[in-house]
């Protein structure tokens, strides 16, 4: 079942923005998602997630001094969910026009409030046949390192193959031959993808 | 490792120099050994070439400097074939495909090397029966190549009309190599035989290193062989049933006999120089006269020799003389006989039994090959005057090659002047000599196929490889082969320099193998 995470509400060409609908029901680092157009399809990688108050200039305060746990402030103010916004930012690797994948980036962008939506273990494994959309991650320059990006969405991705070790090897393979000039990212990677 | 298994791809190269190929991760890097056969598909021919060294590489000079921890399985494996990876050292020596003219002709000679990123593979059992043929008439299973069940097969033919050497240390089979040599120029009757048997190993039984008996031509071919021997005695307690036994009488022995055993017999130049003018003055008696001598007052007065020279070549005479199978009179003329054997068809073993030291051996060979060879000098020019029959192919073995073709004696004796022209006399060498550095480097050149066991010192290497292109990697090769069974076929009989296991030789089957099929269909015939 494909899941609906949320709405573009900020994109370029390498990346998009989407707002999610429910506070806190954030994809998780790493992950593939995917967002419709007309005759294109974009698949992100979530690299970045933030939660915040909905009026830049108000920043929540802390209400906790009466409660015993956590969900009980969130209990005593309902409101707070209304006031807060979680939001994550996608990478842009690959597109998919007229049923065929591609692993490179797409001729226009995503749309303001196409939906956003986690792709299925079967579309991860078919997107994670190819490893050229790890060259897009090495190379991109983003708030959080590359490094961990990758390490994180590799992770993910060799959930959905029956051999996960396998999957991983051939990925660290191709990290590699890309990472040839750099050998303390490509081994702190393979520290972090090691099954 | 399966056949045809994809190895690499070329990245780099040069036709004097040969191609450099990166394995692919999948081939490791301890399975590729030298000597070993892979084709390499070019866009428009196929190569056929020999491993000749394995190397490794890194992407990033770091890798070398802060190794990654390999000891986790899955960064080693990562690392493999993509940071880390195995080169080969290829040299292409044929095309075996793709164009017109080794569809029509078989294997062509390489003029160029494959493009970029060939893929290179294994050879397979065809592509080496492709370059090697098969056995028939003409070619003889010698062995097969590293890791393949294929046979490699010398053209014998090809290979008797050249002087030829096996080479190797003491104990890498050159004996057994040579027993096969000598068999397949029987079994195939390309050539017939004489051999110099110092250690009596070829005419009959003798014992391999195991202790285990093994066969020789004689009992494998008895109607086609006949053992001579210096030494009855030997022969006989051996049990060996010999069919002469050879005598020199000493109005046999000419000067040159004696120059050739300068060396040996402690001579001065001065001394052999006497020789002449004593042969000269005496005629056919003048080493029983020389050895008559008192002093130089015996010494009719036209001969100039000075005392001393004259106690030096008394000396080295007596020594000769020592020698049993000497005598003043030889009953029969060994020669003839060993001529008349040659002209039937029947190859000739000597067996020398006790008397294997150097002289013994100089002597005779030297002698009765020098006798031949103007035999076979005469038969052969009247051959090309009356357009009749040429006479046989003749092939004479001797061992401790370098003591008659060092570089100090090689220009004068009989066997540096047929490893250098008697091929075209129909006599050839088969040189066996396990110090191949001690062989003056012009015959040495005229070697047409060398067949080496393996070798260390420097020196021997690189004379057995003298005159070959690729010599550098044929030297790591070389070097590396194992001390037993193993051999590096290369020149003229074989199209491709080739490493190869040894046919088996010892056991019942072998025998049985080497006899020709149609005497087997023969003796079948009869009970039917």
């Amino acid at each position: 079942m494909v899941e609906r995470v949320g709405e573009v509400i900020e994109a370029s060409t390498a990346d998009f923005v989407a707002q999610c609908y429910e506070l806190y029901q954030i994809p998780p680092l790493g992950s593939l998602v995917k967002t419709k157009d007309q005759q294109l399809e974009l698949y992100g990688i979530v690299y970045n997630a933030a939660t915040t108050s909905l009026e830049p200039g108000r920043r929540p305060i802390a209400r906790g001094r009466e409660e015993k746990t956590e969900e009980g402030i969130y209990q005593t103010s309902p409101q707070l969910l209304k006031l807060l916004k979680s939001e994550f930012g996608a990478v842009v690797v690959g597109h998919r026009q007229d049923k065929k994948l591609y692993h490179y980036l797409p001729p226009t962008p995503a749309k303001i409030h196409s939906f956003v939506y986690q792709c299925s273990p079967q579309e991860i494994k078919e997107f994670g046949q190819s490893f050229d959309f790890l060259n897009i991650l090495v190379n991109a320059s983003l708030p959080v390192s590359s490094g961990e990006l990758i390490a994180a969405s590799l992770r993910q991705m060799s959930q959905t193959y029956e051999d996960p070790r396998a999957f991983l090897v051939a990925a660290g393979k191709e990290l590699a031959v890309l990472l040839s000039g750099n050998l303390s990212q490509l081994k702190a990677i393979l520290g972090r993808i090691k099954p | 490792m399966t056949e045809n298994q994809r190895l690499g791809i070329v990245v780099s190269g040069s036709l004097g120099k040969g191609v450099e190929v990166r394995l692919d991760s999948s081939a490791s890097v301890e399975d590729m050994v030298v000597g070993r056969f892979v084709t390499i598909e070019g866009q428009k021919r196929r190569f056929f070439g020999m491993i000749t060294d394995v190397s490794l590489g890194v992407t990033d000079p770091a890798l070398t400097v802060v190794p990654p921890d390999v000891s986790d399985p899955f960064t080693a494996e990562v690392i493999a074939g993509t940071g880390t990876f195995g080169t080969l050292h290829v040299s292409p020596s044929l095309v075996i495909g793709g164009d017109a003219a080794t569809m029509l002709e078989g294997p062509q000679v390489v003029k160029t090397i494959p493009s970029h990123f060939s893929e290179v593979r294994l050879a397979s059992q065809r592509d080496v029966e492709l370059v090697f043929g098969t056995e028939d008439e003409k070619r003889f299973f010698i062995g097969t190549p590293l890791d393949m069940e294929t046979k490699v097969c010398l053209n014998l033919e090809e290979l008797v009309k050249r002087s030829n050497g096996v080479f190797g240390k003491s104990g890498t089979g050159k004996t057994f190599l040579t027993r096969l040599l000598l068999i397949g120029m029987l079994q195939k009757g390309t050539a017939v035989n004489l051999v110099f048997d110092m250690h009596s190993e070829y005419g009959w039984e003798s014992r391999d290193e195991r202790g285990h008996k093994v066969k020789a031509l004689k009992q494998l071919f008895s109607s086609q062989v006949a053992v001579f021997t210096l030494d009855e005695e030997s022969s006989r307690r051996r049990k060996v049933s010999t069919d002469f036994v050879v005598r020199i009488g000493y109005d046999e022995m000419e000067p040159e006999d004696i120059a050739l055993l300068r060396q040996t017999l402690n001579l001065t130049d001065l001394a052999v120089e006497a020789v002449y003018q004593l042969s000269r003055r005496f005629g056919k008696s003048w080493l029983e006269d020389t050895l008559k001598l008192k002093g130089i007052d015996g010494l009719p007065e036209d001969l100039k020799i000075h005392e001393s020279t004259l106690q030096n070549l008394q000396r080295g005479l007596a020594t000769i003389v020592r020698l049993p199978f000497l005598m003043p009179h030889a009953p029969d003329n060994a020669v003839n006989r060993i001529l008349e054997y040659l002209e039937r068809g029947t190859n000739v073993i000597l067996e020398f039994g006790r008397y294997t030291d150097i002289t013994a051996y100089i002597l005779v060979a030297n002698l009765l090959t020098r006798r031949i060879h103007a035999r076979y000098r005469e038969a052969m020019e009247r051959a090309i005057g009356d357009g009749t029959a040429q006479p046989r192919q003749l092939v004479i073995t001797i061992e401790e090659a370098h003591r008659f073709l060092n570089p100090e004696v090689a220009s004068r004796t009989i066997f540096g002047t047929i490893a250098r022209e008697m091929r075209k006399y129909n006599v050839t060498l088969l040189v066996i000599d396990q110090r191949p550095s001690g062989i003056d480097s012009e015959v040495m050149s005229q070697v047409g196929t060398k067949i080496t066991c393996l070798l260390d010192d420097e020196r021997d290497i690189d004379s057995v490889l003298t005159g070959v292109p690729n010599k550098s990697e044929l030297k790591s090769v070389l070097s590396k082969l194992e001390s037993r069974q193993q051999a590096l076929i290369f020149g003229h009989a074989v199209p491709v320099a080739v490493v190869v296991r040894t046919r088996e030789y010892g056991s019942p089957q072998s025998y049985k193998d080497f006899l020709p099929k149609e005497a087997e269909k023969d003796i079948e015939k009869l009970w039917e």
